[in-house]
């Protein structure tokens, strides 16, 4: 029997922690800067990074991680060489930047269609910089094969696929026939952490960089998110009053005493 | 195809096991706004079986019209059909606007149905309002965690969005009752490619509900942190009604806890009276779920915490110090 084919598509975020001072609102150009911070991978393409090896370790599939964007990093994107991965694909353009969803997918339906064939493929549930959970729906959409949204684990029998979806309260199992689209949540685990041999080994991987031109987009089709406007939030700090004490054990005695005073109050 | 342009408002009502979701009601107060601000009707939309005790109270909140759309085959949510039957509806009757809350099945439907009617969405919505010179929609939400405030304009006959919970007030009941459509959708059950096996419930959190929320994070440490807040519980109970242990993200993903406890972003969004975060760092995941409780109070070992600038009351040290002799003055205060 051939090798399942898994197709996961990781985007490289902004450091989703930044504080907000970090965080750089330029209100003319409509562009959001994170100073000084890495980017990384975003956390829930990591998790499908990982339902992926999980696979490949009990079936032997092969795992492709996809990413679209503009001046991608390759020392972060090897980072999913190093962790097991077989190949990597990055799709960088400059036209690629703050793609709306569904320009995102376009694209990324046409270097999946490049790639070739495919059992799965795998998205995170959303991204940490937009949280649009836009991207993975749409890419099931345009494919045109069976989507499970919010996927806590996943696991193969023969040819088909038995997932945990996670619903409001619990989880529903579900059972389908490949190919699929699933849009993965944290529940599957954090990704695993590489050597400092295979972090080495994968700097000399090759792998594939495309533009546009490879995929024949015509990149006047796309289409950035609409913006009317940039701003910063409203301050949500609070006055924060430290509870004194010379000894945890009496902060937390002076605790109950101030909070007694304050559920009176409020009541 | 007619060329009478797109009217109304619509809102999609979610039903889950026979009851109506709470979130309905703010998305209520949303589409009522929007649709006195366009001069047109509102409307609901439900989808399941058996709607009509749902159907008849939600008559009385405001709606000009509800849509209820009932089959057998509705019984519990499956994402192809659900698209499938709201694409059909659309098509027939061009709502203007159309919003679900950003739940389960509005975060599925939504942007599914959009692509399908060659519409854009923005979802997680913080704010909407009606664009005055065209009637469209102007979608406002966080990005960047919540660090930029971002609004957009799309284009699209039928205007988009999916709603952040706890962003409106509760729709409240009137003297008017909304009109009761049936509509019998035609289903293709040969579309559905994914099979339910079976559904697992753990116990039922009811987050939103809560008025006190005592929430452990990675600072916790494990299990144990859990089972300590646990001993809290009771003393809480003695002054408010609904007492539930919480979760930020980090303290799911380390197993210590099921995820129907995690606040934050992609968990619930929550406000009540009191918010008590232990070893709680203060993640802009986590602070999107929880900066609207009334009264913060907030332990941490790390008297830089981020969650310190959230919190009206704070106390810096070792949880695991400080809450036995919290407890043990509680009772004797």
């Amino acid at each position: 029997m051939n090798p399942i084919k898994i197709i996961v598509c990781a985007k490289q975020v902004p450091d989703p922690e930044a504080p907000a001072n970090l965080v750089e609102i330029d209100s003319d150009t409509k562009m959001v800067k994170i100073k000084g911070l890495p980017p990384g991978i975003n956390s829930y393409d990591q998790n499908a990074i990982e339902a992926a090896l999980k696979i490949k370790e009990k079936t032997g599939a092969k795992v492709t991680v996809v990413s679209v964007g503009s001046k991608l990093s390759q020392s972060i994107l090897r980072k999913a060489l190093a962790v097991g991965v077989d190949d990597l694909v990055l799709v960088d353009d400059s036209d690629f930047k703050d793609l709306d969803s569904r320009s995102t997918a376009d694209v990324l339906s046409k270097a999946i269609e490049k790639i070739g064939e495919y059992d799965l493929v795998f998205t995170g549930r959303q991204a940490s910089d937009w949280d649009s959970g836009q991207t993975g729906l749409i890419l099931g959409e345009m494919l045109g094969i069976p989507i499970v949204n919010l996927v806590g684990g996943v696991t193969i029998e023969d040819r088909s696929v038995s997932v945990k979806r996670m619903i409001p309260g619990g989880y529903e199992r579900v059972k389908g026939d490949m190919p699929v689209l699933l849009t993965i949540s944290n529940e599957v685990g954090e990704m695993r952490v590489p050597s400092l041999r295979t972090v080495l080994e994968s700097r000399k991987r090759p792998i594939e960089v495309w533009q546009s031109d490879d995929l024949k987009i015509d990149t006047q089709e796309l289409n950035p998110f609409e913006i009317l406007a940039l701003t910063s939030p409203p301050n949500m700090e609070r006055e924060c009053s430290f509870i004194e004490g010379d000894s945890p054990e009496e902060r937390g005695e002076n605790l109950a005493m101030t909070l007694k005073k304050a559920f009176l109050k409020n009541n | 195809m007619s060329k009478k342009s797109n009217k109304d408002v619509w809102i999609y009502g979610e039903v889950t096991d026979g009851e109506l979701d709470v979130k309905t009601l703010e998305l209520l107060t949303m589409g009522k706004k929007l649709a006195i601000d366009l001069d047109e009707e509102l409307a609901i939309v439900l989808m399941g079986d058996n709607l009509d005790p749902v159907a008849q109270d939600l008559a009385g909140f405001g709606p000009d019209k509800i849509y209820k759309v009932e089959s057998p085959l509705l019984n519990r949510f499956n994402g192809e059909i659900w698209v499938d039957v709201l694409e059909k509806l659309f098509k027939e009757l061009k709502p203007r606007v159309f919003l679900a809350s950003q739940s389960f099945v509005g975060i599925e439907v939504a942007p599914r149905l959009a692509f399908r009617l060659d519409c854009e969405i923005i979802t997680d919505c913080i704010d909407l309002k009606i664009d005055p010179d065209d009637g469209s929609l102007i979608k406002t939400k966080a990005i960047y965690g919540g660090n930029v405030v971002a609004t957009f304009k799309q284009k699209g006959a039928t205007q988009m969005a999916t709603v952040r919970e706890k962003a409106n007030k509760l729709a409240e009941r009137g003297a008017e009752l909304g009109k009761i459509i049936d509509i019998k959708p035609d289903i293709d059950e040969s579309i559905v490619k994914i099979q339910s096996l079976e559904v697992v419930r753990e116990d039922v959190v009811a987050l939103n509900k809560a008025d006190v929320i005592i929430s452990g994070g990675r600072g916790i440490g494990g299990i144990e942190g859990f089972e300590e807040l646990a001993t809290l519980v009771p003393l809480f109970k003695e002054s408010f009604a609904n007492v539930i242990i919480g979760a930020s993200r980090p303290a799911i993903d380390s197993g210590w806890i099921s995820s129907n406890r995690q606040i934050g972003l992609t968990g619930e969004m929550v406000a009540p009276d009191f918010y008590i975060a232990v070893g709680i760092s203060g993640a802009i995941q986590h602070i999107a779920g929880m900066s609207k409780s009334k009264t913060v109070v907030a332990i941490n070992k790390d008297e830089d915490s981020n969650i310190f600038n959230l919190a009206d009351y704070g106390v810096v040290g070792d949880y695991r110090e400080i809450l036995p002799a919290f407890k043990k003055k509680w009772g004797g205060v």
